[in-house]
C-alpha cells in the first residue's frame, strides 16, 4: 500500500483548528494541467464551507464554458476543464468573480436537493465503541444515538475510497479527536465517527475513527445504476434499528440497505 | 470474436486503457494505463486513432496465443519477446498466426511494459473504461488460461511498422508545474527541491511511488490544513517530507500539502521508474505546462510521426531476427529495443 493509503484515515475538518473566519480569502489557483481549483480558505470553518457549497450548487446549476468536471472537497472546488472550450485563465476570471460574490453576500449554504434516510444499528456488535462515545459525552448510549439521529447532517465530501462519504457537522459536544491507536477492523458498512464528522465504511477496514452503528447501505456497488450512492451536499439523517432487523437489511438485494431517497423539489 | 489467450501469466498483467475520468466527486480516480504514452504508441503502431485497451505487463509478460491472425503492438517498458522462439523486434507491431506461441520475459527497464491486440481488447467496460482497478475491485489480475475477447484486427496485412519510442525507462527530469500549494512552502524549500536529486524508493505501485532524498522539504502551513482535492502527477510532500507522486489509482482527496504537479507528457517518465532510478524535478511556468500538454488523440499523431516501416520483406527473408541469430551478428535478446 501507498504512503497515502497507510495513513490512519484522516479526518476532514480538525475543528480544534478551526478558524474562527468571517474572513473568506477566496483563490483560483493552477490544479494541474486542466483543472482550476477555487479555494476560500487553507483551513476549514463553517463560513468557507458555506460558500463552498453554494459555489459548487451554483456551477452545477450554471456552469461555466467548457467546464468538464467539478470536484468539490471542504472549502475549496475542483473545476476540470475542456481545453479546446476554454482556458485557465478565462476559468479561474470566471470562478473568482463568482467566489468573491458568494462572499460578500455570506451567502448560506444552499438547501440540499436530496435527502437520505439510512436506517442504521447503533450499539452492540454493531457499534461497539459506543459506550466509549457516548462515556466521552458524558451521555447514556440512547442519548448518544439520539444525538446523532437528531441532526440532519450533509455529505461534506466524498474520498479516500470510492462512495466513502464524510458527513457532518454533529455537534460541538462530538468534538473528541480520533484514536491515537488504529481499530484494527471495522466492517463494510460501520457507521464511525469523530471531529464532529461520521465515515461509513464502504469496505472493510482499518481506523482510528470509533465505530457506533452500521448501516447495510452500500455506497459504492459497481454492478448498480448508479455504483455510488451519495453525492457531495446530500442531506443526510440516520434513523435507528434494532440489531435483528441489520441482517435484512444488509442483504437487501439493490444495495441501499433499506435507505430511502427523497427528492426536494 | 478474436481470442488472446494467455497461456502463462508471469508478470502482474490487468486490462488498461485511458481509465474512466469525470468521478472524483464520487471519490474514484481515474485510473488507466501507469503509462498512456505506451498505449498512444501502441495506437499509432497500430494505425488507431484512440487509445486502445491492452495489456499493461508489470515487471514480466508471459506466454500468449491469439485465436485469428492480428497485430500485436509491443511498446513501455522494453521485454524480451520471441515468436516461437525467434526474437520479436520491441516498440514494433507484429502479426501473430493461431497456433504460434507469443513469449514475453522481464523488463530489461522500466517497468510496464505494454501488450496491445489492433483491435483492442474487448471486455465489458464499467464507467465506459475497461481498466482494471483492483483495490476497488474492478476487474481482476490476469491468471494462466485466461481468454480475453478482443476486436478484430482492421487491417492484419498492413505492412509491419516500427516506432521510435520516447526514451522514459531510466528515470531523468521530470517537469512540475505550480499547485494550489505551492505558495505553502517557503522559496528556499522549493529551491532546494529542485536542485534535488530523488531516487526512485522500493515502494510504489499503482497509487503512487514513493521518492527518497538526504534532505527533507516540509511546509510550516501543513498542520491544519483543510484536506483538499488530489490528482495524479500531484507531489504530495508526507509527513516526514519526502515526495511521494500520485499516480493513477491515487485517492481523491488527501490533507498533506503538495509542492507542484508533474506534467502529464513526464508522468510516463515516473512511472517507468525502477526502483534505485534518479529523479530530478524541474518547475516549469504554466505557459510551457500548457505548450507540453496533449490530448490523447495528439499524442497518437505524434507519436505516429515517430513511426517508420519496419526494414524487412517478409516475401524474401520470412524471419530477419532469427536470420541474424544464427548469423552471430547478435545474441537475439539484445535487439535494439528502443530504437
Amino acid at each position: 500500500m501507498g504512503a497515502a493509503a497507510s495513513r490512519p484515515f484522516p479526518s476532514l475538518l480538525d475543528v480544534t483548528d478551526m478558524i474562527s473566519v468571517s474572513d473568506l480569502t477566496p483563490e483560483a489557483l493552477p490544479a494541474g494541467a486542466d483543472g482550476v481549483l477555487l479555494r476560500f480558505a487553507l483551513k476549514p470553518g463553517p463560513a468557507a464551507m458555506a460558500a463552498m457549497q453554494s459555489l459548487a450548487a451554483e456551477l452545477a446549476e450554471t456552469p461555466p464554458a467548457g467546464m468538464a468536471e467539478i470536484s468539490p472537497a471542504l472549502v475549496s472546488v475542483l473545476v476540470r476543464y475542456d481545453r479546446a472550450a476554454t482556458s485557465r485563465e478565462a476559468l479561474a476570471a470566471d470562478l473568482m468573480a463568482r467566489a468573491e460574490r458568494i462572499a460578500a453576500e455570506r451567502r448560506p449554504a444552499p438547501a440540499p436537493a436530496r435527502l437520505w434516510r439510512i436506517p442504521v444499528a447503533f450499539g452492540g456488535d454493531h457499534g461497539p465503541q459506543l459506550a466509549e462515545v457516548a462515556g466521552l459525552m458524558d451521555l447514556s448510549e440512547e442519548a448518544a444515538v439520539a444525538g446523532i439521529c437528531a441532526a440532519e447532517l450533509r455529505v461534506l465530501a466524498i474520498g479516500f475510497a470510492p462512495g466513502q462519504p464524510y458527513i457532518g457537522l454533529l455537534p460541538e459536544s462530538w468534538n473528541f479527536p480520533r484514536m491515537s491507536a488504529l481499530n484494527p477492523a471495522v466492517p463494510q458498512g460501520a457507521v464511525t465517527v469523530a471531529v464532529r464528522q461520521i465515515v461509513m465504511f464502504t469496505a472493510d477496514g482499518t481506523t482510528g475513527w470509533r465505530q457506533v452503528g452500521r448501516s447495510g447501505l452500500r455506497n459504492f456497488l459497481p454492478g448498480r445504476e448508479p455504483p455510488i450512492a451519495f453525492r457531495p451536499g446530500d442531506a443526510v439523517r440516520y434513523e435507528p434499528v434494532p440489531a435483528v432487523e441489520f441482517d435484512a437489511l444488509r442483504d437487501a438485494a439493490d444495495g441501499y440497505g433499506g435507505a430511502k431517497l427523497e427528492l426536494r423539489a | 470474436m478474436t481470442g488472446l489467450a494467455i497461456r502463462r501469466a508471469d508478470g502482474l498483467m490487468t486490462v488498461q486503457d485511458a481509465g474512466r475520468p469525470g468521478h472524483m466527486a464520487e471519490g474514484l480516480s481515474r485510473g488507466g494505463a501507469m503509462d498512456l504514452l505506451a498505449l498512444c504508441e501502441a495506437a499509432a503502431l497500430l494505425g488507431l486513432r484512440q487509445v486502445p485497451a491492452g495489456i499493461e505487463m508489470a515487471g514480466a509478460g508471459g506466454s500468449f496465443a491469439v485465436t485469428k491472425p492480428t497485430r500485436l503492438a509491443l511498446t513501455g517498458a522494453p521485454m524480451a519477446a520471441t515468436l516461437d522462439g525467434a526474437p520479436l523486434r520491441w516498440n514494433c507491431a507484429h502479426l501473430v498466426e493461431p497456433g504460434q506461441e507469443l513469449r514475453i520475459a522481464g523488463t530489461q527497464a522500466g517497468l510496464y511494459g505494454y501488450l496491445v491486440p489492433a483491435g483492442g481488447i474487448a471486455t465489458e467496460p464499467w464507467l465506459g473504461s475497461r481498466a482494471a482497478h483492483l483495490g476497488i475491485g474492478i476487474g481482476w489480475l490476469l491468471q494462466s488460461g485466461t481468454e480475453l475477447p478482443c476486436g478484430a484486427d482492421p487491417d492484419p496485412l498492413r505492412p509491419a511498422r516500427t516506432i521510435r519510442a520516447d526514451e522514459r525507462f531510466e528515470g531523468g527530469r521530470v517537469r512540475v508545474m505550480d499547485g494550489p500549494q505551492t505558495g505553502l512552502f517557503e522559496p528556499e524549500v522549493l529551491d532546494a527541491f529542485f536542485a534535488t536529486e530523488f531516487t526512485r524508493a522500493p515502494r510504489g505501485n499503482r497509487q503512487g511511488v514513493q521518492l527518497d532524498a538526504p534532505a527533507r522539504f516540509t511546509s510550516e502551513h501543513a498542520a491544519g490544513l483543510a484536506s483538499d482535492v488530489i490528482m495524479p502527477g500531484d507531489l504530495q510532500m508526507t509527513g516526514e517530507g519526502l515526495p511521494y507522486v500520485l499516480m493513477a489509482e491515487c485517492q481523491t482527496m488527501g490533507g498533506y500539502p503538495r509542492i507542484g504537479t508533474v506534467v502529464p507528457a513526464d508522468l510516463p517518465r515516473i512511472a517507468q521508474a525502477a526502483p534505485g532510478a534518479s529523479i530530478r524535478f524541474e518547475r516549469v511556468a504554466l505557459e510551457e505546462a500548457d505548450r507540453l500538454w496533449r490530448d490523447a488523440g495528439l499524442w497518437i499523431a505524434e507519436a505516429a510521426a515517430r513511426c517508420s516501416a519496419l526494414v524487412r520483406d517478409p516475401a524474401t527473408i520470412p524471419d530477419l531476427l532469427s536470420y541474424q541469430l544464427i548469423s552471430g551478428v547478435t545474441a537475439g535478446d539484445d535487439l535494439d529495443l528502443t530504437a
